[in-house]
C-alpha cells in the first residue's frame, strides 16, 4: 500500500511537470531579482543641501542657484527681489558613482569645489539593501577683500571644510527620506566665542505629488553654531519639476548662502519671523561622454 | 526495496528530461528603435528570456524592462522612471503561437507570429512576421513589428513629443537551446 502511494505520488508529480506551461519556466529561469532602488531624490540637491543622488558616468551638469533678499525687508527692496545672491555649478560625473564639482557664489565671493561618492545603494530582491550611502566632501574658499589692507588674510584662514555622510531610503515610490550628519571646519572663526569646529545633523525629504512635481523639506539641526552672530538652524521648503534634461526647484529658505557652511553655521535668519529669502535652482545636465554600454545602470 | 524506488525515480526523471521538448533562450535579443526628426533613439536588451515548446509551437517571451541599455544614462533613467514606470511594471511579456510550426524546417523558415503583447499593464493582440529557423539542437527566431506608444497608455509629455516617435520598431533576435530540467 505504502509503495502503491509512493508511485502515484511520484507520477503525479511527474505529470505535474508536463503540464508545466511555459509561463512558469521562464519564472523559474528569470535571473535573480536583484533591482538597485534609483531616483531617491530628482536631483543631487534636496534643496539647499545634497542629495544621496549621483549622475551617471559621462553626464556634465550645469547648476544655477539663485535666492533673493528676505521677503520681510519690505516694498522699498520689492520684498526682497532686489536683492540677488547667485551660484554657478558645474558638476561631472567621472563613474557611475563618483562626481567632481566647482562652483562660485557671488555672495562673499566664495569659490567652492566638491567630491561626492555614492557608497552604497538601497536594492530590492534576492539581496536586498535597507538604505543608500553617499560621502560627501567639500572646500570653500572666500575671496572677498572684507578686510584692512594691512591685515590681509593667508588663503589658508579663509578656508572652510564640510563633510557629510547622506544615508537616504526610498520608503515608496512617491516618499523618500535622508538624514544628513555633517562635521563643518572653519580655519578661522569669527570671534572667539565661536567654535572652530561645528556637528549638525540634516534631515531632509521628498514628497511626490504627481509624475514630475514634488514637495521637499529640509532642516539642519547644528550641535554648536556661531554665537556672536547668533546663528539659526536652516530651514528650507520647495517644489520640485522635472522635465526631461532640467530640474526646476522653487525654494523658500531661511538662508542666502547655498554653501553648506553658510546655510547651516553663518545662517542669522529667523524663518517664523519672515526671514525668508525665495529662490531657485535649476540644472541642465548634458550627456558628454558615452554611458558605459556594457554596464547596467540599475 | 529501496533500490528499486530510486531505480523508479530516476527513471521518471530521466524520461522527463527527454520527452519534454522545449527550446529555452536567456541571453536574447531585443532592441527598440524611435525615428524623429529631433533625434533618433535606440536601446539595447541582451537578457530576454524565450521559450518554445517543440511539440505545439508555443511560444513565450518575457523580459525586464530596466536591462534595456540606452546610451543616454537621463533617457535610460526617464525611460524607466516616467515612461514605462518599471517600478510598477517591470516585465514585458509575450505569449503567441508559431503559426504552421510543424511545416518549418531548415529551407522553409518564412512565417508568422501570432499573439499576446503585454507592456507598461496593457495588453495587446500582435502578429509579427518572422523567420524561425529549426535545427537539430537549435531554434532561431528573428523579426521585427511596429508598435504603437499609445496603445499600451503610455504617455509622452508634450515638451518632448517631438523627440519621440508614436510609433516605435522593435527588432529581435532570439536563440533557443534545449531545455532540460
Amino acid at each position: 500500500m505504502k509503495n502503491l502511494l509512493l508511485l502515484f505520488f511520484i507520477s503525479c508529480f511527474n505529470v505535474n511537470f508536463f503540464a508545466q506551461n511555459l509561463d512558469e519556466i521562464l519564472e523559474q529561469e528569470s535571473p535573480e531579482n536583484d533591482v538597485v532602488v534609483f531616483g531617491t531624490f530628482n536631483g543631487t540637491r534636496i534643496l539647499n543641501g545634497h542629495s544621496v543622488e549621483t549622475r551617471k558616468k559621462g553626464i556634465l551638469e550645469f547648476l544655477i542657484h539663485h535666492r533673493f533678499g528676505k521677503v520681510n525687508s519690505g516694498a522699498d527692496e520689492l520684498f526682497g527681489l532686489d536683492e540677488s545672491n547667485i551660484r554657478l555649478g558645474f558638476e561631472y560625473a567621472l563613474s557611475n558613482n563618483f562626481t567632481v564639482a566647482i562652483g562660485r557664489s557671488s555672495f562673499e565671493k566664495t569659490f567652492d569645489g566638491y567630491l561626492k561618492y555614492s557608497l552604497l545603494k538601497q536594492k530590492e530582491g534576492d539581496q536586498s539593501f535597507p538604505i543608500s550611502l553617499t560621502l560627501f566632501t567639500s572646500a570653500t574658499e572666500k575671496t572677498i577683500k572684507d578686510y584692512e589692507p594691512e591685515n590681509k588674510p593667508s588663503f589658508s584662514d579663509r578656508l572652510t571644510y564640510t563633510t557629510q555622510v547622506l544615508l537616504a531610503k526610498k520608503f515608496s515610490p512617491n516618499f523618500s527620506f535622508q538624514i544628513t550628519p555633517t562635521y563643518i571646519h572653519f580655519n578661522t572663526n569669527p570671534s572667539t566665542i565661536d567654535p572652530n569646529d561645528i556637528f549638525a545633523l540634516g534631515f531632509g525629504s521628498r514628497l511626490k505629488i504627481s509624475k514630475r512635481v514634488s514637495i521637499n523639506g529640509e532642516y539642519f539641526y547644528a550641535t554648536d553654531s556661531f554665537k556672536s552672530i547668533d546663528a539659526k538652524n536652516s530651514i528650507a521648503f520647495g517644489i520640485d519639476i522635472e522635465t526631461g534634461g532640467h530640474i526646476f526647484q522653487l525654494i523658500f529658505a531661511n538662508s542666502r548662502s547655498m554653501l553648506e557652511k553658510g546655510f547651516i553655521v553663518e545662517n542669522t535668519g529667523d524663518f517664523l519671523k519672515g526671514d525668508i529669502h525665495f529662490g531657485f535652482n535649476i540644472s541642465r545636465a548634458f550627456q558628454v561622454n558615452k554611458s558605459n554600454d556594457d554596464q547596467k545602470l540599475y | 526495496m529501496k533500490k528499486i524506488y530510486i531505480l523508479l525515480f530516476s527513471l521518471f526523471f530521466v524520461n522527463q528530461m527527454f520527452s519534454q521538448k522545449k527550446y529555452l533562450a536567456k541571453d536574447g535579443y531585443i532592441s527598440f528603435f524611435s525615428h524623429s526628426l529631433v533625434e533618433d533613439i535606440k536601446a539595447d536588451n541582451n537578457q530576454v528570456l524565450s521559450i518554445i515548446d517543440k511539440e505545439t509551437g508555443e511560444i513565450a517571451i518575457q523580459l525586464l524592462m530596466r536591462s534595456f541599455l540606452f546610451k543616454k544614462a537621463l533617457m535610460q533613467q526617464h525611460f524607466n522612471e516616467s515612461y514605462v514606470e518599471s517600478h510598477k511594471y517591470p516585465k514585458a511579456k509575450f505569449n503567441g503561437l508559431i503559426v504552421n510550426f510543424e511545416d518549418l524546417n531548415d529551407k522553409n523558415s518564412n512565417t508568422e507570429i501570432k499573439g499576446t503583447l503585454s507592456v507598461h499593464g496593457k495588453e495587446k493582440e500582435i502578429s509579427i512576421i518572422a523567420k524561425v529557423i529549426i535545427n537539430e539542437d537549435e531554434i532561431n527566431i528573428s523579426g521585427d513589428f511596429m508598435v504603437e506608444v499609445a496603445d499600451f497608455n503610455i504617455k509622452i509629455p508634450a515638451i518632448v513629443r517631438n523627440n519621440i516617435a508614436k510609433i516605435i520598431k522593435v527588432t529581435f533576435q532570439i536563440k533557443h537551446k534545449p531545455y532540460s530540467k
